[in-house]
């Protein structure tokens, strides 16, 4: 797995030490100046500065919602009597997504100084990770990196010799995509079904056992760290003003070196997968591109000129950045195809809570099923477009979201199989 | 492993001092159910009904509600599986890089459907949604490690190495 970036442009931050054979080690990690930022906040001002510097920069969540961290802690009832929880979500599973793991492997420290910060922010005594069952590896790396936290007593009572105290538990999920989605991890968290739940409340507010619970992916914990130590300031230069930072983009697919870039937020489309990616495989020509993981609505090659990776530039393109999961396809890559083995993914995941998702999925691989094997009829096509409408409404992201199910899921079968019926219509057409 | 009568027996964790440990992380014992079975599962191979019964007792719930949340996770198996898991993610990125025949090779090299066990209990094969690793596909996880970019013939490697 790589994990760099051009130095002559932009001076990596999430992954500047992963190039070192210890950089998961607390020792590495404070070499280079890490937990610095702990010890600043510890001796500073109080849990409020903390919050007002991180919503002064403007991060933005890197689980795919890309809500602001800031207002999210501010969103934390300050005078409930109740414990506050921080959540780690390090269930990292959306398809063409692998950034998370680099961190847990290379960078544990990071995280867990973010997590920290975090923690003491919206006054919280005990934090979970949450990372995904199948992450065994990554499981042991985050387990010596909290041992060795605890040892040098930058976890537990009186942190660094400060009043304040913090434990961390580390939660192994069981394999469930929906975990990864806030409200079906903390069902799963309580022992139950990752079944997510209505909103309001919201997590902020009753969250992990009805408690005041902030959920924050392991890269915008991971952000944390350099925000505190160089400003907010900083952190806005860094790409566009409403959505800035050091952004890790995933590169899978159809390209020369498939693996995990650092760049700054804005950078190109076209830059990642001709000069991080090396190209498409083969020398072929470039068909298509999920810029978001598969719940990202496709992108055609012509799509993707002039294209900047950033939450607005993609929204304006009616898609997403999402988890920043590019999944690039090459010229002979059946677009039906690969419609089908999304729709199969969704219709393996899909929690069954909500009926026009648990039945939608199935009727989606059904249909495309027919396609792909030549059965099916010109009626198919919109009955695919009916279905993806019964499960997440408009697929118009200017718009709003239009969901018809309990959490974003339905919305994230929705707008992928449906932009791959109406923007290879024709390839669609042809198997009938 | 799959002992006759198994059913009947009683389950009692190896360690009870690590049971107590694990509930003491937690602020209430429903939350321990997951860590829990991920050790039970590691004890016994898969989860039996005597070990729902235990968990349930410890996490004070009804063993119904265990069985519901056990049924929910694809990592928690309620029958025996083969020594070795053999994982094969079929997820579109894994797809594009050709992963497509690599699960008919096995299941045809091993006789048996995906989801089955070999006779020997040595192999189960396992059709998979994406694993995270997208940038060493075609992946095929075996029980906890990971094997990179593979084909049909370091597929016919990986298992004579296993077997």
């Amino acid at each position: 797995m790589t994990g760099h970036s051009d130095p002559a442009r932009f001076e990596p931050v999430l992954t500047r030490d992963v190039h070192l054979q210890d950089s998961h080690t607390l020792r590495t990690y404070v070499k280079g100046g890490g937990y610095a930022s702990l010890n600043k906040i510890l001796k500073g001002g109080g849990p409020d500065d903390v919050t007002q510097e991180i919503k002064a920069s403007n991060l933005r969540g890197r689980g795919g919602a890309g809500f602001p961290t800031g207002k999210k802690w501010e969103f934390v009832p300050k005078d409930s009597p109740k414990p506050k929880y921080l959540i780690c979500n390090a269930d990292e599973s959306e398809p063409g997504t692998f950034k998370d793991r680099l961190i847990m492997n290379k960078a544990p420290h990071r995280m867990l100084e973010g997590m920290i910060i975090a923690s003491y922010a919206i006054d919280c005594h005990k934090a979970f990770i949450y990372i995904r069952g199948e992450f065994y590896k990554e499981y042991k790396i985050l387990e010596g990196a909290v041992g060795e936290a605890y040892e040098a007593n930058l976890l537990g009572e009186n942190i660094s010799g400060s009043d304040y105290h913090l434990d961390v538990v580390i939660h192994r999920g069981a394999g469930a995509y929906i975990c990864g989605e806030e409200t079906g991890l903390l069902e799963s968290l309580e022992g139950k079904r990752g079944w997510p739940r209505i909103r309001p409340p919201f997590p902020a507010v009753a969250g992990y056992l009805a408690c005041p619970t902030v959920v924050q992916n392991v890269e915008t914990l991971a952000c944390l760290p350099d925000i505190i130590d160089r400003g907010s300031g900083w952190f806005k230069s860094i790409g566009p003003e409403q959505g800035p930072g050091p952004k890790l983009f995933c590169l899978s697919g159809s390209v020369n070196n498939p693996g995990v870039y650092e760049a700054p937020m804005g950078v190109p489309l076209s830059e990642l997968i001709y000069d991080f990616g090396g190209g498409i495989d083969g020398g072929k020509a470039l068909k298509a591109v999920l810029p978001g993981g598969v719940s990202s609505a496709v992108l055609t090659a012509e799509g993707i000129e002039g294209l900047n990776m950033d939450f607005e530039s993609l929204a304006a393109r009616h898609t997403i950045l999402g988890s920043a999961g590019i999944i690039v396809m090459d010229e002979s890559v059946n677009m039906v195809n690969a419609c089908l083995n999304l729709a199969r993914f969704f219709a393996q995941e899909s929690c069954g809570q909500c009926t026009p998702c648990r039945e939608g999925t199935v009727w989606l691989v059904q249909i495309l099923t027919r396609l792909f094997r030549g059965n099916a009829q010109r009626k198919d096509i919109d009955l695919i477009l009916d279905v993806t409408e019964n499960i997440g409404g408009l697929s118009d992201l200017s718009q709003g979201s239009y969901g018809k199910t309990l959490c974003p899921f339905g919305e994230a079968v929705a707008w992928p199989v449906r932009s791959f019926v109406e923007k290879f219509q024709d390839e669609f057409a042809a198997t009938f | 492993m799959n002992e006759k009568g198994a059913n009947d027996q009683t389950f009692r964790f190896r360690n009870p001092s690590q049971v107590e440990n694990i509930l003491s992380q937690y602020p209430d014992r429903r939350s321990a159910l997951l860590p829990l079975l991920h050790m039970a599962t590691a004890e016994a191979g898969y989860i039996t009904q005597p070990i729902i019964n235990a968990v349930a007792r410890i996490v004070e719930a009804h063993p119904s509600e265990i069985m519901e949340t056990v049924s929910f996770y694809s990592m928690l198996h309620t029958a025996p599986k083969g020594e070795f898991i053999l994982q094969i993610c079929q997820t579109l990125p894994c797809s594009i890089r050709g992963a497509d025949n690599l699960v008919d090779h096995l299941c045809e090299r091993l006789s048996i459907q995906p989801g089955e066990t070999t006779k020997d209990g040595k192999f189960t094969v396992m059709k998979v949604e994406c694993l995270g690793a997208c940038d060493i596909a075609p992946l095929v996880q075996v029980n906890n490690d990971h094997h990179e970019k593979m084909t049909v013939e370091k597929l016919d490697k990986l298992l004579k190495s296993l077997s």
